[in-house]
């Protein structure tokens, strides 16, 4: 248990002490916020949607903690490259309480992440539509962090370089995000597209995120949560299983 | 302490490591010299655990590490040719990471910290971020660290590459006086003859992968009737040059100078 808390208690101390990173890390959302949901509103309004930004703030927490808990496991790289993945690779400790550890802490530093986006949507005007649906909503941030932080960490263990980690922003982290329905409401869709989005596990997180906060349900809480769930515990095994193939 | 058995480590067709047997007593400095590419450090991964060996049997303090690793793994410390400090954390910050990681109580790591910190010489720089240290601070507080939880044996792969000569001299004082005071036995490599012929008991040279002479520094030169240990190196190893062919670490680390400028 030790080695778990001080390896969370790392990647913690880690982000506390990047002030710099922090604010980088909270921009984009901003943008995305700012740019998307002033700039989008009236059109959406028109459609008969109502409030945009009611819409997209969910979405943008949701996107704020998928990047921010891949990029955690994949910060792997940088461990490796600066050669303190050798110093725990090399302890008498088993992989999987190194993984866990890595893990959790990524997934906190997410969930802060997130939590910081959602005072920021409501400075912003977003509001939910009681405030005891907050907790709701932070189980499902907190799920969100959980498996996207063990699929960076599967994937930081397999990636050896930088190139690597271009491919995975382009192709996985960006079509996760932009297929999740965290900018656009996932009625009517062409078929294919449908198909896709259901494929899309943060799509999940967004509907459970939108639902909790602004109660507009695509799929049940109930389905949201069960598949969650069960890609975190598949992800989790399959994560562990790629970091205990490390070789150094 | 150490005892290797017809070692061999293939990668694909080529073969790192060639059938290499030899012993290292309890308490002994023992050093393994040879060119670049003569497979020093893939045997030192192979002992510290990092590489699965394709055949032959290795027992440190008469564990097998391919099959009691965590066990073995506690009884070891290693200093890496390449860092492997956190720079984010401060030095107080990486040994005490490193004390829980090897299951060293809390209070007798407080101990330990604070001696090996004073006994390299970093105590007054505990509470700064390894980032801020020079490259002989570094490796000082990676040496203090692989003494902490106590060791048998500690490994030492090219732990003075890079560092002017004030720093390596200080380094083996240190390294030498914890040696006798703490009876670890160490196992290095380097390209300092100077320092194998100071430093070490017994001397080990490989070259091919395969070791060609073991002996004492006095043995080897009167083996090949050389002046010097170096000549007697040279002697032993041909003065053809050899080139390491780069992996994917080196190439991200390239990568990375490149950025920083």
């Amino acid at each position: 248990m030790g080695a778990i808390y001080i390896l969370w208690l790392r990647e913690l101390k880690r982000y506390v002490r990047s002030r710099v990173q922090i604010v980088v890390s909270l921009g984009q959302p901003c943008l995305y916020l700012v740019a998307l949901g002033f700039g989008f509103g009236p059109v959406f309004k028109q459609a008969g949607q109502g409030s945009y930004l009611q819409f997209m703030a969910p979405g943008v927490i949701g996107m704020t903690v998928l990047f921010s808990s891949v990029f955690s496991g994949i910060a792997m790289l940088w461990d490796r490259q600066f050669g303190f993945l050798k110093e725990t690779l090399v302890a008498p400790v088993s992989r999987l309480q190194i993984m866990a550890g890595r893990t959790l802490g990524g997934a906190t530093v997410a969930i802060i992440q997130g939590v910081l986006i959602l005072v920021i949507c409501l400075v912003a005007g977003f509001r939910p539509q009681s405030w005891t649906a907050l907790p709701f909503a932070f189980l499902f941030v907190v799920l969100i962090a959980v498996v996207f932080a063990a699929l960076g960490t599967g994937i930081g263990s397999v990636l050896e370089d930088m190139q690597g980690f271009q491919l995975v922003m382009n192709f996985l982290v960006l079509p996760i995000f932009f297929l999740s329905g965290a900018l656009y409401p996932l009625t009517n869709l062409p078929t294919a597209m449908a198909v896709i989005v259901r494929l899309d596990p943060l799509t999940y997180g967004v509907d459970g995120l939108r639902g909790a906060l602004v109660n507009t349900w695509q799929f049940s809480p109930a389905l949201d949560l069960a598949v969650l769930v069960a890609l975190a515990c598949v992800f989790l095994g399959s994560g562990a299983y790629l970091f205990s193939k490390i070789e150094a | 302490m150490i005892r290797v058995q017809n070692l061999v480590k293939t990668f694909g067709d080529f073969t790192a490591v060639k059938d290499i047997s030899f012993d290292v007593g309890q308490g002994e400095i023992f050093a393994f010299l040879g060119p670049n590419g003569a497979g020093k450090t893939t045997t030192i991964k192979m002992l510290t655990t990092l590489l699965h060996p394709t055949s032959g049997s290795i027992r440190l303090d008469g564990l097998d590490p391919t099959v009691k690793t965590k066990e073995a793994r506690q009884r070891f410390g290693i200093v890496f040719q390449d860092p492997s400090l956190d720079a984010e954390q401060t030095a107080y910050e990486n040994m005490d990471l490193h004390g829980v990681l090897y299951h060293v109580p809390r209070k007798l790591r407080a101990e330990r910290i604070e001696l090996l910190l004073r006994t390299f010489e970093l105590w007054e720089r505990r509470d700064s971020y390894v980032k801020t240290f020079s490259g002989g601070m570094k490796r000082r507080l990676e040496i203090a660290r692989g003494f902490l939880h106590t060791p048998a044996i500690l490994f030492l792969d090219e732990p003075t590459l890079g560092l002017d000569p004030q720093s390596r001299n200080q380094l083996w004082t240190h390294v030498k006086r914890l040696n006798e005071t703490e009876k670890t036995t160490v196992f290095l490599t380097t390209h300092y003859m100077d320092e194998a012929d100071r430093v070490a008991h017994r001397i080990a040279i490989m070259d091919h992968g395969s070791i060609i002479a073991v002996g004492t520094s006095a043995e080897l030169k009167q083996q090949t009737g050389a002046e010097s240990l170096e000549e007697a190196f040279l002697a032993l190893t041909g003065s053809s040059l050899r080139d390491e062919s780069a992996d994917s670490n080196d190439r991200l680390r390239q990568i990375t100078k490149m950025w920083k400028r």
